[in-house]
């Protein structure tokens, strides 16, 4: 193997400490015991103590999972049959419809949705309306994830269950659905993942009647910074990272098809 | 004949949730913004109606939006500046992505994997807390700040912000869109056959010239897609510029939440998230076309 050369390794190192020192420095001053991101004082656990008793956060918090949860699944369920779909009958137009939600930049979703609950459904916004808006956005990732895995199968096994006299819904649940599931639970995960962690679109979604813990976190950095939140954003961070080494250890594509 | 309708049943069966799904609430919603762009701006904001509500009020259809968004400059502007913050940053990224690629593509196979779990952790922490994070660094009490203006001090420069200021956007869109360029540069340089490195060094090519003349033309696929990663998300960005930027640096995306959660004229935003729209179709199809698959000699 040829030797990189020595400048081009020091470059992908400053990238990568690009990377990850504004992140340390936010877990470091967590710990700080002053209410100034500026210098060092000393450790403390206050800031994590304020938050565990800060009403709105925890109610936020509590939104945020019960929106991750039911939106990972319902996406999760539909996000499989997409895959499915666009592996069994290559619709030309299924891949355009399930992948442009991902693509297109998030607030385009966020104002569409927002202005077709109100003024299509007449819905509230709250709880329902961030739902079904990250149901519609990780239906995609989902749907690529199980598509990625199908495609590295080998057809002949669905063949073989055929032959053998399976009706379509045997070979799914005894063939498919076993081979595929690591694909399945890894892009729930990620789902989940991108629930928890939306900003733009729940921020258009969601109205004055819910909050989640990003919309707590914008409304914190905007109104006034206090340690609280880089606390909030350490566990977060903590979350994310359990949720990511789960799905990269389920599904090596997660990797490729990334967040 | 059983089989082929079980067929065609488990075909519809399994197409049809996701497809009914995302007909309502992905091209549904999008079919009504478009039309909302050519409605007249509602008493309270949103959307005035359609049909004649018989109190003399506007309703109906209109060009007056889309001429309004023509009658200034200012808008054109906001456009321009929102391109030039999105090539800024997809070249920034670009330049910083390409060495990190190409170190995972030749490392050794089993550090691959944690390489580029490596590039993707950071990502997967949330956005907003990314964003907040070039606040601290970035802030007036920071070390940095206080490093820059000590040194501009020497030659007798004011002190300088660096946080709300069009570097600190500039930072924070790299930031959070970095993996997206590091990925499917990595994804491309992978494939590369070292053979053709070493022909041209057989051939007396030095460095520079089998990096400009082999690889780089090679991995241009890979450049554009993550070109097209990087460019159509930071070109629909509010937040960065929101949280990091002053008040003289706000995109198309500040433009398009303040139409909508601000001043609530819902058809003028809806003739911007058209235009922004529009401006993101033609860069895919662009990048598409730019990333196609060539002659294996290309």
């Amino acid at each position: 193997m040829r030797r990189l050369p020595l400048s081009l390794v020091l470059a992908a190192l400053a990238t990568y400490a690009f990377l990850y020192v504004p992140l340390a420095v936010v877990v470091a001053y967590s710990f700080n015991d002053s209410r100034l991101n500026a210098e060092w004082v000393g450790f403390t656990l206050d800031w994590y103590r304020l938050l565990f008793q800060d009403e709105e956060m925890l109610l936020a918090a509590r939104n945020s999972l019960l929106i991750a949860l039911v939106s990972s699944l319902a996406a999760t369920v539909l996000g499989t049959l997409a895959g499915l779909a666009m592996h069994r009958w290559r619709f030309p137009w299924l891949p355009f419809l399930v992948i442009t939600p991902v693509a297109m930049p998030e607030i385009l979703l966020g104002v569409s949705l927002l202005v077709f609950f109100i003024q299509v459904l007449h819905l509230t916004l709250g709880l329902l309306s961030v739902v079904l808006a990250h149901i519609t956005f990780s239906i995609g990732f989902v749907a690529i994830v199980v598509r990625a895995r199908l495609a590295g199968m080998d057809e002949s096994l669905f063949e073989a269950a055929r032959d053998l006299g399976a009706t379509p819904w045997q070979t799914f649940r005894l063939v498919t659905l076993p081979l595929i599931l690591p694909a399945v639970v890894a892009g729930g995960v990620m789902a989940f993942t991108l629930s928890i962690d939306d900003f733009v679109i729940t921020f258009f979604t969601a109205g004055v009647g819910v909050s989640t813990l990003p919309l707590q976190i914008y409304s914190m950095i905007k109104i006034a910074v206090t340690p609280e939140v880089n606390a909030v954003s350490t566990l977060l961070m903590l979350l994310t990272l359990v949720m990511v080494l789960l799905a990269a250890r389920l599904d090596k594509s997660f990797m490729r098809g990334g967040t | 004949m059983s089989a082929t309708r079980e067929g065609r049943l488990a075909k519809w069966s399994v197409t049809a949730p996701p497809t009914l799904f995302l007909l309502l609430f992905f091209v549904a919603p999008a079919l009504i913004v478009l039309l909302a762009g050519f409605q007249y701006p509602g008493e309270f904001g949103g959307l005035a109606p359609l049909a004649d509500p018989g109190d003399g009020r506007e309703h109906g259809l209109t060009l007056e939006n889309y001429a309004f968004f023509f009658s200034d400059w200012l808008f054109a502007e906001i456009l321009l500046r929102s391109f030039l913050v999105a090539a800024a940053a997809t070249l920034i990224c670009l330049v910083m992505a390409y060495p990190v690629a190409w170190l995972i593509a030749r490392s050794p196979r089993h550090h691959r994997d944690l390489l580029v779990l490596l590039v993707i952790l950071p990502f997967a922490s949330n956005f907003l807390v990314r964003v907040y994070a070039w606040m601290i660094i970035l802030g007036p009490q920071a070390g940095l700040a206080q490093a820059v203006n000590g040194f501009l001090a020497l030659f007798g420069a004011g002190p300088v912000n660096l946080l709300f200021s069009p570097f600190a956007v500039l930072v924070g869109m790299v930031y959070v869109h970095l993996p997206f360029m590091i990925l499917p540069l990595y994804t491309n340089l992978e494939k590369h056959d070292p053979a053709l490195i070493d022909t041209a060094q057989d051939l007396g090519a030095n460095g520079w010239q089998r990096f400009w003349r082999v690889t780089w033309p090679l991995s241009l696929p890979g450049v554009f897609a993550g070109a097209a990663l990087v460019f159509i998300p930071v070109l629909g960005m509010f937040a960065v510029p929101d949280i990091l930027g002053g008040t003289r640096d706000m995109l198309i995306g500040n433009l398009i939440k303040d139409q909508f959660l601000g001043v609530r004229d819902w058809p003028f935003g809806s003739v911007l998230a058209i235009v922004l729209t529009l401006a993101v179709l033609a860069l895919a199809g662009l990048a598409a076309w730019a990333a196609r698959p060539r002659g294996q000699y290309a």
